[in-house]
């Protein structure tokens, strides 16, 4: 078969198999050697929440230009075990191809579409094989099968080799170095394999139109995942506590942040639960060291009652909820952006606090810088909503800048001003009167063992030295004070921290969003801009306090508005109606537990703004396994 | 950052110089005046300087006790004064931390904190006023009260078991495990004292006479004597004075661990008819301090909260060059 016109630089892979068989591992060599090859790659994790066993498959976009969602085509679907060319077979695109291990499933049980091609990689001859030629134990030598697909893979799209080898030996470092020449080994006999195949009379390479070209001139990139982004967040504002309890997504963060212990002093401490996290990282945040807790859904509810002790204390401590599928234990390994109104809302009796929404890797790893910055100024919690897809998704992004990255400690009394003010009154014998109103909400505040600093901390309502009293006045002039900060805060954080808008500015239609589901429209905006549809991207980063005056004088130019989030109750849209007053007029939505791609952006988009009718419409999309 | 130089000590600190200014709301005739008095008393012969007291508490009547303190207060939620106190030792291990709470705060609703603090055996004092009772919201049974009693405020007698929090505490890993009676000053106050100057998380139950809602357990109930073969005993009795030794000489020896874990549990248990009253247990182990300072050495050297995180220009000092290498394509 002649080859067709060969597609450079777009490409949609996916591999697939058991927990525990090393689909990460191949997933991540993959997208390692095409990024060192200085291509951008979109790494799309699902996996079940089981161990072993449960069917877990990873979708590797690349490309030649930036992006940051998956798309739905399949182009190759690489497998070497029975489920998952079972499962995928059906979304490889004609003119896509699969790769299989004929020892497990015969190429007719492959659900494939016409114009598939079926690729049959016999693992256990050719790893046998090189077991021998090692003179290794064949059981030794078979684990490295999934090593061998990506070789394969590699081969189908003309890749070139050194920039495996590379990207392997930055994988391997240290004592793990020793495994590079076996792997690389079984990497080349994928790659010579496939590169030897001929199939109806010609080349299988030359029958398969996706090909990949390095591009040595592309910026340096990152390789980041969000939990990481998160931590090295953490570290840069100088977060030195860190509390959690195990969950999904939230844990790979804090996992993470132990292995750095030691390089960079940050005590992170494994809980008995969310409860005693939260309250231990606010215990740790009074002696005036940068706190934080991170969880997920179920863990963020159990943090209520501490995050509002700590609004109700003043005390600055940053929390962050990896958003996953709920209700409840939910879809514990999906995605969804269903926290938004808890979040905004959490905790009884109207305390202050600040929510933030990061949408992208480079905002993962800026908002939670700032979010210690804000928790310090307006001496409240910070949440910070993250999900699970970029959460732990993999992709490559611009650098992380440091640029203009300040700390602020906000009013933290220095020991002079407390030795002066304990000077002036003696009589007060060292007590400082830390919840004093103050025109902006924010009084000075000490940290505990400070000299002259003694006040005292409450639940309860408040006198300005933290003792209790339920003085009506006092009352109206402290719940005054406190949620006065959040008219501070909206006044001093700069606009782009509150939100951002993308596309042409005098577009008559707006899409509202939110967190990762940026990511797709973006990827979809160029291609549906030059095809007539124009629109622009209103991304609100942070929730509360909400940004009504920046927000209302954008949506009140647009004259079609649609709310696009991944949640059944379109919680932006209602937040935004009650702050505003502003409605969507059409919704986009999934709530699959599956992000949204690119492909599924874009027709939903195409939808809804070519329908005539004037009706509240709404695209419920659900693709993906 | 704030720095945390101390005032000169005091010439010779009183009892009063760490009273408040704050009147106490309790009931005329409750144990807690007893015991806050004595922690006062305390304060002034260890000589501590105000500021470097953080008292902590959780939520009754008895985890007011805090405001009376001229020192920090941080008066909690209901049942996590363990994971606050713990977050401030750990960040600042300068200070001391003394946590006070009540039997409902700490065995109820806090039960899972007072179990894990003892596995981490963080540098604290934990002071139980047990009155067997949740005095804050009327009488209603807590977890010390035995089964079948009925103190005036309940509707029916007590459906559950009663849990020994010393003997749990033993077993979940405090290291100092003392028991104390709000009446007996002397003792109270000696036992606080070795509970504050021992190195590790130490706890102490102290028995608290309601005599609003627990009208079992008064201070005249205490204060009985009882009959035993024929003889006449004071009810609470101090099982030192009778030459009992909880303290483990040498932590390393399994044999005497072994024995006198035993023996401490024994004599914990004592408490029926008559209520045994003095240190339990006592031995020396790594503090959580220790434990995480051996792998993060970062943390021994410098407290969290005393670590410079930028320079006076709010620059970051932490370098992160390092490690964005590892992320990078070019690496
Ligand atoms: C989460 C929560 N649940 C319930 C309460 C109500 N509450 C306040 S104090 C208390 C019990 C106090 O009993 P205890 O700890 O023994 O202290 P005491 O009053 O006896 O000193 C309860 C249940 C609360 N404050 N918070
Ligand atoms: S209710 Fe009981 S514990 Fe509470 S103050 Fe009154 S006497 Fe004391
Ligand atoms: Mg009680």
């Amino acid at each position: 078969m002649p080859t067709e016109t060969p597609i450079v630089n777009h490409f949609s892979w996916t591999i697939g198999g058991p927990q525990g068989t090393g689909v990460d591992s191949s997933a991540n060599l993959l997208l390692r050697s095409c990024a060192v090859a200085g291509l951008y790659c979109y790494g799309k994790r699902e996996y079940h929440s089981t161990i072993k066993t449960g069917h877990s498959y990873t979708q590797v976009r690349v490309s030649g230009i930036p992006i940051s969602s998956h798309v739905d085509p399949v182009h190759l679907l690489t497998t070497y075990e029975k489920t998952a060319a079972k499962i995928h077979a059906d979304e490889v695109v004609t003119g896509g191809a699969i790769i299989y291990d004929p020892g497990v499933i015969s190429a007719d049980d492959l659900n494939c579409q016409d114009g598939v091609l079926k690729i049959a990689v016999p693992y256990d001859e050719i790893l046998d094989k090189l077991a021998e030629e090692m003179g290794q134990p064949a059981a030794k030598v078979k684990i490295m099968k999934n090593t061998l697909a990506v070789g394969a893979t590699l081969a189908m799209v003309n890749f070139d080799m050194a920039y495996i080898e590379k990207a392997l030996s930055g994988l391997f470092k240290g004592r793990k170095a020793k495994l590079v020449p076996d792997n690389m080994l079984a990497i080349r006999k994928g790659f010579e394999y496939i590169q030897a195949m001929q199939m109806n009379g010609s080349s299988v390479v030359d029958q398969f139109p996706y090909k990949l070209e390095a591009q040595p001139d592309s910026p340096a990139q990152m390789i980041m995942s969000g939990t990481t982004a998160v931590a090295l967040g953490k570290l840069k504002a100088g977060c030195k506590m860190q509390t959690y309890y195990p969950i999904t997504p939230a844990s790979d963060e804090s996992v993470y942040l132990e292995s750095q212990q030691k390089e960079y002093g940050i005590n992170v401490v494994q809980c008995e639960d969310e409860i005693a996290s939260v309250c231990m990282a606010v215990g740790a945040a009074l002696t005036g060291t940068r706190s934080a807790t991170s969880t997920s859904c179920p863990g963020f509810g159990l943090k209520a009652e501490g995050i509002g002790w700590a609004a109700m204390n003043e005390v600055p401590v940053v929390i962050h909820d990896y958003q996953r599928g709920g209700p409840s234990t939910g879809l514990p390994t999906r995605h969804e952006q269903g926290d938004l109104l808890s979040a905004v809302f959490i905790s009884h009796g109207n305390p202050p606090r600040m929510v933030v929404a990061p949408s992208d890797m480079n905002e993962y790893f800026e908002d939670t810088f700032h979010a210690f910055n804000y928790a310090d100024q307006y001496q409240t919690p910070v949440i910070v909503l993250t999900d699970k897809c970029i959460g732990n998704n993999t992709m490559t992004i611009t650098p992380f800048s440091e640029e203009g990255l300040k700390i602020n400690r906000g009013k933290l009394a220095t020991q002079d001003e407390l030795d002066r003010l304990a000077s002036l009154k003696p009589e007060l014998k060292g007590q400082f009167p830390r919840f004093g109103d103050s025109d902006d909400g924010v009084s000075m505040r000490s940290v505990l063992g400070q000299a002259n600093g003694i006040y005292w901390n409450t639940g309860d309502e408040r006198d300005a030295y933290g003792h209790i009293t339920e003085d009506p006045d006092n009352r109206q002039v402290l719940m005054n004070k406190r949620l006065r900060k959040m008219a501070t805060a909206i006044a001093e954080i700069p606009e782009s921290q509150q939100f951002q808008l993308y596309g042409p500015k005098d577009a008559d239609t707006t899409i509202l969003t939110w967190g990762s589901t940026k990511g797709p429209i973006l990827d979809a905006m160029p291609q549906l801009l030059s095809d007539g549809f124009k629109f622009n991207v209103l991304v609100v980063r942070l929730m509360s306090p909400y940004p009504v005056e920046g927000v209302s004088r954008i949506l009140s130019k647009a004259k079609t508005k649609i709310g696009f989030e991944m949640n059944h109750t379109h919680q932006l849209a209602q937040l935004t109606r009650m702050e505003t007053g502003f409605s969507m007029d059409h919704f986009i939505n999934k709530f699959t537990g599956r992000p949204i791609s690119e492909t599924e952006a874009a027709s939903a988009i195409r939808e809804i703004m070519s329908s005539t009718t004037t009706s509240k419409k709404e695209v419920v999309l659900s693709y993906g396994k | 950052m704030a720095s945390n130089t101390a005032t000169p000590t005091m010439a010779k600190p009183m009892a009063k110089d760490y009273k408040s200014d704050v009147v106490s709301d309790w009931c005329a005739g409750c144990g807690d005046f007893g015991i806050v008095a004595a922690v006062q008393g305390v304060y002034a012969e260890l000589g501590i300087p105000n500021h470097q007291i953080i008292s902590y508490s959780g939520v009754g009547c008895s985890s007011k006790s805090p405001h009376l303190m001229h020192t920090y207060g941080v008066h909690t939620l209901h049942g996590r004064s363990i994971p606050f106190s713990t977050g401030t030792a750990l960040a600042n291990p300068d200070v001391k931390v003394v946590v006070t709470g009540g039997d409902g705060d700490g065995y109820g609703i806090g039960a899972g904190h007072f179990l894990h603090a003892g596995r981490r055996n963080v540098n604290m004092t934990y002071l139980v006023y047990n009155n067997e009772v949740y005095g804050l919201t009327k009488g209603q049974a807590s977890p010390t009260l035995a089964y079948g009693e009925q103190p005036k405020s309940l509707a029916v007698p007590n459906p559950n078991d009663k849990v020994d929090p010393l003997a749990l505490a033993v077993n979940a890993g405090y290291t100092f495990v003392a028991r104390s009676y709000a009446y007996n000053r002397t003792h109270l106050m000696a036992t606080i004292k070795r509970a504050m100057e021992h190195r590790g998380m130490a706890i102490v139950d102290i028995l608290q006479p309601c005599p609003t809602y627990n009208n079992l357990h008064t201070k005249e109930w205490y204060g009985e004597e009882v009959e035993m073969s024929g003889a006449n005993y004071p009810r609470v009795y101090d099982i030192e004075a009778e030459g009992y030794n909880g303290m483990v000489q040498n932590p390393a020896d399994a044999e005497e661990v072994n024995r006198k874990e035993i023996a401490a549990l024994t004599k914990i248990r004592t408490h029926e008819d008559r209520v045994a009253i003095g240190v339990f247990w006592q031995i020396e182990k790594p503090t959580f301090m220790d434990r995480l300072t051996m792998t993060n050495p970062k943390l021994g050297d410098t407290p969290t909260y005393k670590m410079v995180i930028a320079d006076a220009d709010g620059n970051p000092t932490t370098d992160l060059s390092a490690t964005y290498a590892e992320f990078l394509t070019t690496s």
